[in-house]
C-alpha cells in the first residue's frame, strides 16, 4: 500500500520534472540576445571610431594653443583663430530661443491639455503640432529669411546687416524647437495624475490654482529637461543659420561698436564654424582646426545634456 | 471634570463610540449587519435636497431620476452594487462632475434652499462649502503642513494658520502621529494616515458638507475603523455623505441609507435610488425586496 502511493508520488515528481525542466539553452533565444548584443556594440564602435578620429585630429591644436583656441576670435590667419565669436554668437541665440521658447511653448501646452476642450479642432492643432516637429530645419530657415528677418529690420534692429543678424537667428531657432517644447510640456502635464487635480477643486481651488499650484509643480521636471535639450538641439543645428544669413567668412567688429552695433551686425555660430572651417582651402583649418572646433561643440552639448539630467534629478528628488 | 470639559474639546481623548471587537465585521455580522447607525429624528433640518436627479455622460443615461433630503449633522449613506450611480450622484453635489467634459445633470440640487446647478452659481465657491474626500488617498505631493493649510490659503484665511492646521488635524484624529514631522512630504505617511490628512484638508476650509466616496475602501481594517469613528465625531459639526461597498460600514456609521441599484435594458446600466430611509429601517426592515437581497447579500 505504502509502495504503490510512494511509486504514484515518484512518478507524479517525475513527471513535473519533465515538464518545467528543459535540457540547456535554447538556440533560439541565444542567437536572438547575441545579435542585439552586436547591434549594440556596432552602433558604440562607430560612436567612438567617430570620436577617436576627431579627438586625434583635434589634440594638436589644443596641446598647442590651449586655452587661447578657445577664447581668440575668427581669423585667417590659420595659427590665431579661435572658436570665440562662434561660442558667442552660439549662446546668444539659445539665450533668445530660451526667453521665446520656454514661455510661449509651455502656455501652449497648458492651453491644450488643461483647457482646450477635446473636439475635433484641438486634436488637429495637436497634430500640427507633431508634424511641424518634424518638419526639417531648412525650411525653417526660409520662413525666418522671409519672416522673420524683413520684422527684425521692420523694427529698427537691422543694423548694418539688414536683419540677417543674431536677433533674427534666434528667433528663427525659438520657432524650431517651439513645437518639440510644446510636446514635451504637454506630454509632463498629461503624466501628473488626476487625483491631484481632483484633490485641488475638492478644497475650492480654481483652474488656474489648481495648475499653478499642483499641476505645474509637478509636471516641472519633465518640462525643464524637455526645454534644455531643446535649446542643445538650437545650438547645433547649422541650416537654418546658413539659409538666414549667418557669416561664414570672417569678421571682427569695429573696436568702438556698441552692444547694439555687435548684436544687429554680422554674427557667426559654433556649428557654422565648423562648417565653414571644413570648407577652407588651406589645409590647417579643415585638418586641426575644425576638429577642436567640434571637440568644443561636443563638449558644451554633453554639459548641456548633463544640465538636464542634474536639474531631472534635483527637482523631482524634492518628494 | 466639568472644568475640564471646555478644554478637551479639541484634544484627541475622545470617547470612541465603538472599540475595535465591536465594529469589525464577523462573521454574524456579514450574514445580518449589526446596525449601531441611529433610527434618527426629524428635529435636523435638511440642507439638501435632491429633486428628480438625472445624470448623463454624452448619450449614456447613468442615474435616472433621484430625490431625497439630506439632513444637516448627520451622515448619509449610499450603499449599492457597483455601476448604480452612487459616486455619480455623490460627485454631482458639489459639482465635481462639471470636470467630466460629457458629464451631464438635469433637475435640481439645492443646498439652502439654492440650486447649485442655477445660471451664475460657481462651482468653486460651491465646493469650498461641500468639501470632498475621495476614494484613493490623494494628498498634494507637498509636505503635511501645507497639504492643510492649501484650501484655507486659497481661500484668503487670515487667521493665524498655525493653530489652523493643528486644529484640522486633531479632529482628523492625526496631530499626534504628524506634529513632529509636518514638513515631511505627505507620500511618507501610510494609507490610512493619508486619508485622515486628505480628511483634514477637507475640514481646514471649514465646509458645511463632507462628501466621501468610498473613504475607507483602500485601506486596511484598523485604517478603516479610525475613519469610521472619525466619522462619528465629526458628524457633530458637520453634514456627511458618504458612499460605501461596505454595508457593514454604512449600518455602523450611517443615520440615513439610500440604497441604489442598477437597470439593465438595451445595454445600458442606468441606476437609480430603490430605498432611502433611516438605516435601522434599512438594515432591520427594507420595504422592497431588492433591497432586502442586497443587505443579505443574495444579490450584489
Amino acid at each position: 500500500m505504502t509502495t504503490a502511493a510512494t511509486r504514484r508520488e515518484e512518478a507524479t515528481r517525475a513527471a513535473v520534472e519533465k515538464a518545467i525542466t528543459h535540457g540547456g539553452p535554447k538556440l533560439g533565444s541565444l542567437a536572438f540576445r547575441l545579435l542585439l548584443l552586436a547591434l549594440l556594440v556596432m552602433s558604440f564602435v562607430i560612436l567612438a571610431a567617430l570620436l577617436a578620429d576627431i579627438a586625434s585630429s583635434a589634440w594638436p591644436t589644443f596641446a598647442e594653443r590651449g586655452p587661447s583656441f578657445v577664447m581668440n576670435g575668427l581669423s585667417l590667419n590659420p595659427a590665431t583663430a579661435g572658436v570665440w565669436t562662434g561660442i558667442v554668437g552660439s549662446l546668444i541665440i539659445a539665450f533668445i530661443v530660451a526667453i521665446l521658447a520656454f514661455p510661449v511653448g509651455v502656455a501652449a501646452a497648458i492651453y491644450l491639455e488643461e483647457y482646450a476642450p477635446d473636439n475635433r479642432r484641438t486634436r488637429f492643432v495637436d497634430t500640427t503640432v507633431r508634424n511641424l516637429a518634424g518638419v526639417p530645419s531648412i525650411v525653417y530657415g526660409l520662413l525666418g529669411l522671409a519672416i522673420f528677418v524683413p520684422v527684425v529690420r521692420g523694427i529698427g534692429l537691422g543694423g548694418s546687416t539688414g536683419g540677417k543678424n543674431v536677433i533674427a537667428a534666434g528667433i528663427t531657432m525659438a520657432a524650431l524647437v517651439l513645437p518639440i517644447v510644446i510636446i514635451t510640456s504637454a506630454e509632463a502635464i498629461r503624466s501628473v495624475p488626476n487625483s491631484i487635480r481632483d484633490a485641488g477643486y475638492g478644497v475650492g481651488a480654481t483652474q488656474w490654482e489648481v495648475i499653478s499650484s499642483h499641476v505645474l509643480p509637478s509636471a516641472l521636471p519633465g518640462i525643464l529637461t524637455g526645454t534644455v535639450l531643446t535649446l542643445a538641439r538650437a545650438f547645433g543645428e547649422t541650416a537654418p543659420l546658413l539659409v538666414i544669413g549667418v557669416a561664414t567668412g570672417f569678421f571682427s567688429p569695429a573696436g568702438d561698436a556698441t552692444l547694439l552695433d555687435q548684436l544687429t551686425g554680422p554674427y557667426t555660430a559654433l556649428p557654422v564654424v565648423v562648417f565653414s572651417w571644413s570648407r577652407q582651402t588651406q589645409a590647417a583649418f579643415a585638418d586641426t582646426l575644425a576638429p577642436a572646433a567640434i571637440v568644443v561643440l561636443l563638449t558644451v552639448l554633453f554639459a548641456l545634456n548633463g544640465f538636464a539630467i542634474w536639474l531631472r534629478n534635483r527637482t523631482e528628488g524634492r518628494w | 471634570m466639568a472644568d475640564r470639559i471646555g478644554t478637551t474639546v479639541d484634544s484627541v481623548d475622545h470617547t470612541r463610540p465603538e472599540t475595535l471587537e465591536d465594529a469589525s465585521p464577523s462573521l454574524a455580522a456579514t450574514r445580518s449587519p449589526r446596525v449601531t447607525g441611529g433610527t434618527p429624528s426629524d428635529e435636523h433640518a435638511v440642507i439638501l435636497e435632491l429633486s428628480d436627479v438625472n445624470a448623463y455622460y454624452g448619450d449614456f443615461h447613468a442615474v435616472d431620476s433621484v430625490s431625497l433630503p439630506i439632513r444637516e449633522k448627520e451622515v448619509t449613506a449610499f450603499i449599492g452594487p457597483s455601476g448604480c450611480g452612487k459616486s455619480t450622484v455623490i460627485r454631482s453635489i458639489n459639482r465635481m462632475n462639471d470636470l467630466i467634459p460629457t458629464a451631464r445633470i438635469e433637475g435640481a440640487i439645492t443646498y439652502h434652499g439654492v440650486d447649485l446647478y442655477a445660471p451664475g452659481v460657481d462651482p468653486v465657491e460651491v465646493r469650498r462649502r461641500i468639501g470632498m474626500v475621495f476614494q484613493k488617498p490623494n494628498p498634494f505631493p507637498k509636505s503635511i503642513y501645507d497639504n492643510v493649510a492649501f484650501g484655507p490659503k486659497i481661500s484668503k484665511y487670515s487667521g493665524d494658520m498655525d493653530e489652523l492646521v493643528e486644529r484640522s488635524l486633531t479632529r482628523a484624529a492625526l496631530w499626534d502621529e504628524v506634529k513632529d514631522k509636518l514638513s515631511d512630504s505627505a507620500y511618507a505617511l501610510s494609507g490610512g494616515q493619508q486619508q485622515r490628512l486628505c480628511i483634514a484638508r477637507a475640514i481646514a476650509t471649514s465646509p458645511d458638507v463632507l462628501l466621501m466616496d468610498e473613504p475607507a475602501s483602500a485601506l486596511d481594517p484598523i485604517a478603516t475603523l479610525r475613519i469610521e469613528e472619525l466619522m462619528y465625531e465629526l458628524k457633530q459639526e458637520y453634514t456627511i455623505v458618504i458612499v460605501t461597498h461596505n454595508m457593514q460600514q454604512a449600518a455602523r456609521v450611517s443615520d440615513r441609507t439610500a440604497f441604489f441599484s442598477v437597470d439593465v435594458k438595451e445595454g445600458q446600466r442606468t441606476g437609480r435610488l430603490v430605498e432611502f430611509a433611516d438605516t435601522a429601517t434599512i438594515f432591520t426592515n427594507p420595504q422592497h425586496d431588492e433591497t432586502e437581497d442586497y443587505i443579505t447579500g443574495r444579490f450584489g
